[in-house]
């Protein structure tokens, strides 16, 4: 078991950019999931550990040791592929004991463990069967039972759910989760998927455009995002995000305009003064340089409501719903998540928003970075 | 009314079966006629040849000739001959097709393209533009008469690194990459998991170049000589035929023993030959 670490890991194909200066660390034994788009730099990041591409700067290492001109085989790392890269002409057992045989271990030992791994994931009454007579969740687990057999320093996992129908990828997440616990191993995770980022990871690390956006635990992040991308991007559904036109030092707290509304920014310029210069340079801007971020669920409709909105779309979830709305300017969109057991507007309905107090985040508009706001 | 309606499409898809049917059975008439005469020709008496029509049924089939044929045309020497040729071929082809196709299907080098074109482009040359330079080149080395000047002309084809390339590039890049973590070289990574993976291509290429080395007839005729000690057996045939020409029953009883190989190849074969042309038809 080892640490992985990323120092300042640049990569580019063809002139673009898919990895930025990444400065991370998976810590020894935990499960860190890379977060974010397709075409972040997530899965270029989990090449650079395996081996399978050479950082144009900067280092990797695993453990203590810098691996960038050592040969993928060398690294004692195994890999879980988005389509499973089960050799098709296979067994499962001779699939499993693939790596065994190429590192020399002897027959009965690999017997031994080929055994004591595919029955701890359920594969023991398949040995003999080819991929191609096996399910889906069944493919999976023989990918996750040929990475494990060796016993690695650490496992990348590249979106190895995203194949699996919605319930098998539920059974499989916290299957992956009780392995990884119960190995202990350092497990560099890849995923699109924001649930399954924050259901699975010790902590998040969140991409974008080749460039690290904010690591740290999964509540964390969803309470504190560190920019507008973040915001937007974790979360289902994301933050809403409003252009913040004005912004007030009015008692008892600062309060700020959006299109339709005001909303409560939650601390006194004195106690934020991020805040307080965020109001000098919005005063200033010719446009809305600042964005109002408020979590769905931080809304509410009711007569008291500081936003006037109209309702778009009422989406029904079964346990809560879905209100989309526009705002007065016509083209800012607000969701408001609610309980399935209050009151629904319908289609083109007028309505008025509340936000709770304390809730209200605020982002630059250009540069996206979190100014302050909600603690 | 409505049964009417019920019947008409029904009706239409039934005659467009029996139409396809007899385009089909026409179609294997043309290509079995030929060969079902061969055989009968070579089972009946010299005498039943003479006549007109010439009798489709043999009444009183003459084994014996296929024994004359054997005998005095040496058949077994030839036949075991052109075993040897198509066998050197059909391994070199194999191996030189497999190795140059999983350079272009898995390896990163300057110029790929321009090569891998410049290997399609040999397709485009007809082999009897090449033959008096590679005679001459055969004379040079001094394989006139020998299995080299037979065989290593022909070891390596344009179509077979082709044909293995597309079945290599079938493979999942994932299938390489999980390979190379495991530890598993190019070689390795060839014999393990790509040529296991691409049997139905090299079926096909094996069954190929068979036909083709098989059926040799001008370039075994151009670079061996007299005595029979190289000599395949489609020259073979000719020298039989050459010398019975009173009984062509005879040659043709040859005809059919030199057959033999290649229809127990293309029925043994046949599954790996259709699977590798319908290859990537349906998923």
């Amino acid at each position: 078991m080892a640490q992985v670490v990323f120092r300042e890991a640049t990569k580019t194909f063809d002139g673009v950019t898919a990895l930025d200066h990444l400065d991370l660390e998976a810590r020894d034994g935990e499960l860190l999931v890379l977060l974010g788009p397709s075409g972040c730099g997530k899965t270029t990041a989990l090449r650079l550990v395996a081996g399978l591409e050479e950082p144009d700067s900067g280092e990797v290492l695993i453990g203590e040791q810098v691996v960038n001109d050592v040969e993928p085989k060398d690294r004692d790392v195994a890999m879980v592929f988005q389509s499973y890269a089960l050799y098709p002409h296979l067994s499962v057992r001779r699939n499993v004991e693939f790596p065994l045989r190429q590192r020399g271990v002897d027959p009965a030992e690999r017997r031994r463990r080929v055994a004591e791994v595919t029955e701890s994931l359920g594969l023991g009454d398949y040995l003999d069967r080819k991929p191609r007579q096996l399910s889906g969740g069944q493919r999976q687990r023989v990918a996750l039972a040929r990475a494990i057999v060796r016993s690695p320093r650490a496992f990348l996992m590249d979106e190895p759910l995203s194949n699996l129908d919605a319930a098998l990828r539920l059974q499989t997440r916290a299957d992956i989760v009780a392995l990884q616990q119960r190995l202990g191993t350092t497990t560099l995770y890849v995923t699109h998927d924001q649930v399954e980022a924050m259901t699975m990871g010790h902590r998040i690390a969140v991409m974008d455009r080749g460039a690290l956006q904010q690591v740290d635990g999964p509540q964390a992040i969803y309470d504190h995002p560190a920019n507008a991308f973040v915001a937007r991007f974790v979360g289902n559904p994301g933050m809403n995000l409003l252009p913040l036109l004005a912004v007030h030092e009015g008692p008892p707290a600062a309060y700020g305009d959006v299109p339709g509304g005001t909303v409560p920014l939650g601390a006194p310029f004195v106690t934020d003064p991020a805040l307080a210069r965020a109001a000098a340079v919005v005063q200033g801007a010719s446009s809305p340089s600042l964005l109002a971020g408020i979590r769905p669920e931080h809304l509410r409709l009711g007569e008291d409501g500081t936003i006037d909105a109209t309702v778009l779309i009422v989406e029904v979830l079964g346990a809560e719903v879905h209100v989309l709305c526009t705002l007065l300017d016509g083209t800012s969109k607000i969701v408001v998540r609610q309980e399935a057991a209050a009151r629904r507007p319908g289609a083109g309905e007028g309505v008025r928003l509340v936000a709770s107090p304390g809730t209200v985040h605020v982002f630059t508009g250009v540069s996206g970075a979190r100014v302050g706001g909600s603690s | 009314m409505p049964s009417h309606r019920r019947r008409h499409p029904h009706f239409r898809r039934r005659s467009r079966h029996v139409v396809r049917y007899v385009l089909l059975t026409l179609g294997a008439l043309v290509v079995l006629a030929p060969i079902y005469l061969t055989v009968v020709n070579s089972l009946l008496p010299v005498s039943a040849l003479a006549q007109r029509p010439p009798p489709l049924v043999p009444t009183s089939p003459q084994w014996g000739d296929y024994a004359t044929a054997w005998s005095q045309g040496d058949l077994g020497v030839y036949l075991r001959n052109s075993a040897i040729q198509t066998g050197v071929i059909v391994a070199g082809q194999l191996t030189t097709s497999i190795l140059a196709a999983y350079a272009f299907a898995f390896l990163r080098f300057p110029l790929r393209r321009v090569l891998f074109v410049v290997f399609l482009a040999t397709l485009m040359i007809p082999f009897e533009v090449t033959l008096v330079t590679n005679t001459t080149t055969i004379s040079d080395f001094g394989w006139y008469n020998t299995f080299q000047g037979l065989t290593v002309p022909f070891l390596a084809t344009g179509f077979g690194t082709f044909l293995v390339r597309q079945a290599f590039l079938q493979i999942p890049r994932d299938l390489r990459e999980a390979a190379t973590l495991d530890g598993y070289g190019h070689l390795r990574f060839l014999l393990r998991v790509a040529v296991p993976l691409a049997r139905p291509a090299l079926g096909a290429l094996g069954v190929f170049s068979f036909l083709a080395a098989w059926n040799q007839y001008l370039w075994p005729l151009v670079v061996t000589g007299n005595g029979n000690g190289v000599r395949t057996v489609q020259i073979g045939l000719k020298l039989l035929q050459g010398t019975q020409v009173s009984h062509l029953n005879v040659a043709l009883a040859g005809t059919v023993i030199a057959v033999v190989p290649l229809l127990v190849l293309l029925v043994g074969f046949q599954k790996h030959l259709v699977r590798s042309l319908t290859g990537g038809a349906v998923k």
